[in-house]
């Protein structure tokens, strides 16, 4: 029987980089883009063996902007999938679409190669701060993109947005959730800004809001949202019942993904590795996979056991005890027993006898008590 | 030189405050007196530890031989005896000066003399010692040689008309530094056919040889095969080795004879038997009595030494040994605390002496450290008529035993410039200073007296008086015993759990506002954590200071992009490394640099 397995595809360019992003992306021309499209298709095809092993259940094409591609280039990388690679029959395939880059005949050429998903990056409804975070499209553009996907017949569509923007207010982010929910997306990512370094944010004097303030937004997102039948099943995701992204839920569960194109991240059978981050090099070696690989990391008993946690712990469902029992051969009380009594106590941890997940208050301060599940190097608990 | 004629001798030392050009004049008359080329001079050679180069200071004496062709066409012996410069190692100056005839006295033609100057000048006098001024920094558009004379005439009463006035920096004018020392510092004297009588003037130890003894032979002679003896400590051996001091390495020679300065091994293993100021003596032939001034040295300070990752207690244990190898004034005895873990309590000399062992353990043996609030020694007289000496704060014994308490004092002399003098008069007081007299040394400047408890002057106040004075002050002091002092027992309640390593003594009127810094300080130091912290200072039962650490109210991480998680996995590492930093006190983590933060609140 073949393995299940995910394809996340990166396309590294957009319109105009965003004042916050620190995504591997830049504004290129068109012919970049198309020696760009050769070269990933390059590299698609040089899994024609690899991926005999494999049934995809799961595809990702995200970025930077996948649909500033035209629909024909989009086809092309969908066709040289399938060439390669076996795709389940009900395969959730998504595409990161920004308002202003969709057309109507983009959208059909999307529907034509099977992309059943669609996410929009809007992150506000308010022009003032899209300005702000240096976005090229208005509420408006997004508007209509969103109901021409909508007309081409996608039914499974998220919207992302945003949180923690400079002078924004807790009445103007109730606005966007409800403005947004009342869309009725079947999947909503509310994420809060972070100011990374090397964006220009990170040298701004920055009007932020305050962490209560911002805190409350956090928690209002989950009332509001619930209000209008949307369940919270991780950290920064919310969907209606049936439509969570599953492809993301395999990044949680660390299920294998194999990463394509430039930067993409790969887990394979407990090995992560990604492709290099240099445009020139992916360009000429994309052909052979293996010479583009970078940081590879063979993952031991101990990583494995943490990333099971501080991955699986964002899922509101949790982490289940057997589970862990089962890929470990070790009992998760015992391994963590210290951080699990003492945060479960203090009230951050729900503990039952079956698994384990943050309650309300932990999520609010989840880094935290994630953190408290990276084990020592001298655990003695663990022999590998 | 095989016989060296006594006459043609000149045992002395460079005497000096603080940047006033000592170490670089050394290094102008070593190489004048052409025993190093330029080339192999390194800056300042007489230092050779990092520290004292960084900090200009000198720790330990180093002594230097060279060879001078003087003027008269005779070639002359200069045994230049380096001296510590610090207040904290006036006994280890005593005992220099002790080995010298005279003493080169360097002022900064700009600043004048300052207070360590003269309490170094008097020191000499006391040892009979020839004092050569010398005006240093000549070049400086700032100097005033003609005042500077006038100063050290009408201060120290010694005549300075014709001091050199040099530059040690630009070698001018080091020729009449030279001729001076030979043609006005007197040749030793002593008899090397009496029994042998030699001053320890300081030692060092070396893993091949043992113990290498730098001493002043004052009668007799010591040769290889000399059976010794340390008369204070009791301690015999044999001769191994005797030699001269060259540039940073040990000439071994046949003997050394009376009047000479040298050194000599005898596969000593422990530097407590090699007390600095102790007479060495021929163990078959012994001299009728020791030399006088030898003292034991006591700690002054103490304080509690913990490493930051508790495994390291071993190697801590490991390179204090090894230090105290070097620096028998050092002490140390193991203590727990609840907080720190497992350490040790050390004693020193004084608060230079502890930062400079502190920076040694760091540097050289790459000890990450956590040391808690420096204390002195109390004498705690209980109602059962029972006297305890106290050097650990957390031994304190209930309130209701103690009939009353003394505390160290320190006689204080801070030279100032007048327009400064009020400021520091303030500052006296509110260490509680007694007042004892004010002297002009001219009329920009004074010589102020103060009667000060030792725990103040720990406490940050060197600090305090540089920043009040621009810089301009310099303070020089000596114990002067103990007074009774109304002291309480502050103790520091991190979410209402005492914290041992914080917790130290204080007089009770100074406790309220110490107490509420310290909560100020902490709140800033220790991070938000899952709960509101309360931070309490009390005395006994009694809360005098509070402050409340908020607590952290959101921390989520934002989207994992693209399945790339080695990013988020770095920064729960992180933070993960951040908590490893901090003690656990209760539920409550606290940085170590909360520990050390505490210790300058004047800042």
């Amino acid at each position: 029987m073949k393995q299940d397995l995910g394809l996340y595809l990166h396309i590294p360019f957009c319109a105009k980089k965003c004042a916050y992003c620190d995504f591997l992306s830049w504004a290129a021309k068109e012919n970049e883009q198309e020696r760009y499209v050769q070269a990933l298709l390059q590299e698609i095809n040089a899994y024609q063996e690899f991926a005999k092993k494999y049934e995809v259940s799961t595809i990702f094409l995200g970025g930077g902007t996948p649909s500033i591609l035209t629909g024909q280039q989009i086809r092309q990388i969908m066709e040289a999938i399938r060439e390669n690679f076996a795709i389940c029959k009900d395969a959730e395939i998504t595409i990161e679409a920004n308002p202003g880059t969709v057309t109507g005949h983009k959208l059909e050429e999307y529907r034509l190669v099977e992309i059943n998903r669609i996410s929009f990056g809007l992150q506000s409804v308010h022009d003032k701060e899209l300005k702000m975070l240096g976005r090229i499209h208005t509420f408006e553009d997004f508007l209509e993109s969103y109901e021409m996907a909508e007309k081409a017949g996608f039914t499974n569509i998220n919207v992302d947005i945003m949180f923690g923007i400079p002078n924004q207010k807790k009445e103007d982010w109730e606005k966007t959730l409800i403005q947004i929910a009342e869309l009725t997306p079947a999947h909503i990512s509310a994420y809060s800004l972070i100011v990374e370094e090397g964006t220009p944010f990170y040298n701004q004097d920055l009007a932020l809001p305050q962490e209560e303030e911002e805190r409350l937004m956090y928690q209002g997102t989950k009332e509001i949202l619930g209000e209008y039948g949307y369940r919270q099943y991780e950290i920064s995701n919310y969907a209606r019942r049936g439509f969570a992204c599953r492809h993301n839920i395999r990044y949680w569960q660390r299920k294998n993904y194999l990463g394509l194109g430039l930067g993409a991240a790969s887990l394979l059978e407990n090995v992560r590795f990604s492709n290099t981050r240099q445009f020139l090099p992916y360009m000429k070696k994309s052909r052979q996979p293996e010479t583009i690989r970078e940081n590879q990391e063979i993952l031991d008993t101990k990583s494995r056991m943490e990333e099971f946690m501080f991955l699986g712990l964002r899922m509101n469902a949790g982490v289940s005890k057997e589970s862990f029992y089962r890929q470990f051969g070790k009992h998760m009380d015992e391994i963590y027993e210290q951080p699990l009594h003492q945060y479960s106590r203090q009230g951050f941890l729900r503990n039952t006898a079956d698994s384990v997940s943050l309650t309300e208050a932990g999520v609010s301060v989840s880094n935290y008590i994630l953190s408290e599940f990276l084990l020592d190097d001298a655990s003695e608990h663990i022999q590998i | 030189m095989a016989e060296i004629d006594q006459n043609n001798i000149r045992n002395f030392c460079i005497i000096a405050h603080i940047d006033h050009g000592k170490s670089t004049l050394a290094d102008r008359i070593i190489e004048k007196t052409g025993l190093l080329t330029n080339r192999e001079m390194q800056s300042q050679v007489l230092d050779n530890m990092d520290l004292e180069r960084e900090r200009g200071i000198t720790i330990k004496a180093q002594t230097v031989r060279i060879v001078y062709q003087a003027g008269d066409g005779k070639e002359y012996v200069f045994n230049l005896i380096d001296t510590p410069g610090h207040v904290d190692f006036n006994y280890e100056v005593s005992r220099s000066l002790a080995a010298c005839e005279g003493a080169v006295l360097v002022v900064d033609a700009a600043q004048g003399i300052e207070a360590q100057t003269l309490a170094n000048v008097y020191l000499a006098l006391d040892h009979d010692l020839e004092i050569l001024p010398v005006i240093n920094k000549i070049d400086l558009p700032s100097a005033d040689p003609i005042r500077v004379i006038q100063e050290i005439e009408d201060v120290i009463g010694i005549e300075a008309q014709d001091a050199p006035q040099i530059s040690a920096k630009t070698g001018l004018h080091i020729e009449e530094v030279l001729e001076q020392i030979v043609a006005k510092i007197p040749p030793p004297d002593g008899d090397p056919n009496a029994p042998l009588q030699a001053l320890i003037f300081d030692s060092v130890y070396d893993a091949y040889k043992g113990v290498i003894i730098f001493c002043r032979v004052k009668e007799g002679r010591v040769r290889r095969d000399t059976q010794i003896r340390m008369m204070a400590t009791g301690a015999t051996a044999e001769v191994v080795e005797v030699g001269y001091f060259g540039a940073g390495q040990f000439i071994p020679c046949e003997e050394l004879s009376a009047g000479m300065v040298g050194y000599l091994t005898a596969s000593i293993k422990n530097v407590k038997d090699t007390r600095v100021g102790d007479t060495v003596t021929d163990h078959k032939h012994p001299c009728k009595e020791a030399l006088p001034g030898y003292k034991k040295v006591n700690p002054m300070v103490y304080c509690g030494m913990y490493p930051a990752d508790g495994a390291k207690y071993q190697d801590l244990r490991d390179a204090l040994e090894k230090l105290q190898l070097n620096d028998a004034s050092l002490q140390f005895e193991p203590e727990t605390s609840v907080a720190l873990g497992f350490g040790f309590r050390c004693g020193f000399l004084g608060l230079l002496h502890l930062e400079i062992i502190q920076e040694r353990l760091e540097r050289e043996y790459n000890l990450d450290l956590v040391t808690t609030a420096p204390g002195v020694i109390y004498k705690i007289h209980k109602t059962s008529g029972d006297m305890i000496t106290l050097t650990n704060p957390s031994n304190f014994p209930d309130p209701s035993e103690i009939d009353y308490m003394e505390e160290p004092m320190v006689s204080a002399e801070i030279m100032v410039t007048t327009e400064f003098i009020g400021t520091i008069m303030d500052l006296c007081q509110e260490r509680r200073g007694q007042y004892q007299g004010m002297e002009y040394i001219e009329t920009t400047r004074a010589l102020l007296k103060y009667k000060l408890p030792l725990n103040e002057i720990i406490y940050d106040f060197f600090n305090a008086l540089k920043s009040r004075s621009k810089g301009y002050a310099s303070l020089d002091y000596e114990l002067s015993g103990y007074e009774r002092s109304e002291l309480v027992k502050l103790d520091i309640l991190v979410n209402k759990e005492e914290v041992d390593a914080l917790t130290f003594i204080v007089h009770k009127d100074t406790a309220y506002e110490r107490g509420r810094r310290m909560c100020e300080k902490l709140k800033e130091e220790i991070p938000r954590q899952l709960f509101e912290i309360p931070i309490q200072a009390a005395i006994g039962s009694k809360i005098i200071a509070r402050e409340t650490v908020k607590a952290l109210r959101k921390d989520v991480l934002a989207k994992c992009y693209g399945g790339d998680i080695t990013r988020k996995k770095k920064l729960l590492e992180k933070q993960k490394e951040g908590k490893k930093r901090m003690r656990q006190i209760g539920n409550v983590e606290i940085p170590q640099k909360a520990f050390m933060s505490v210790l300058k609140l004047d800042e």
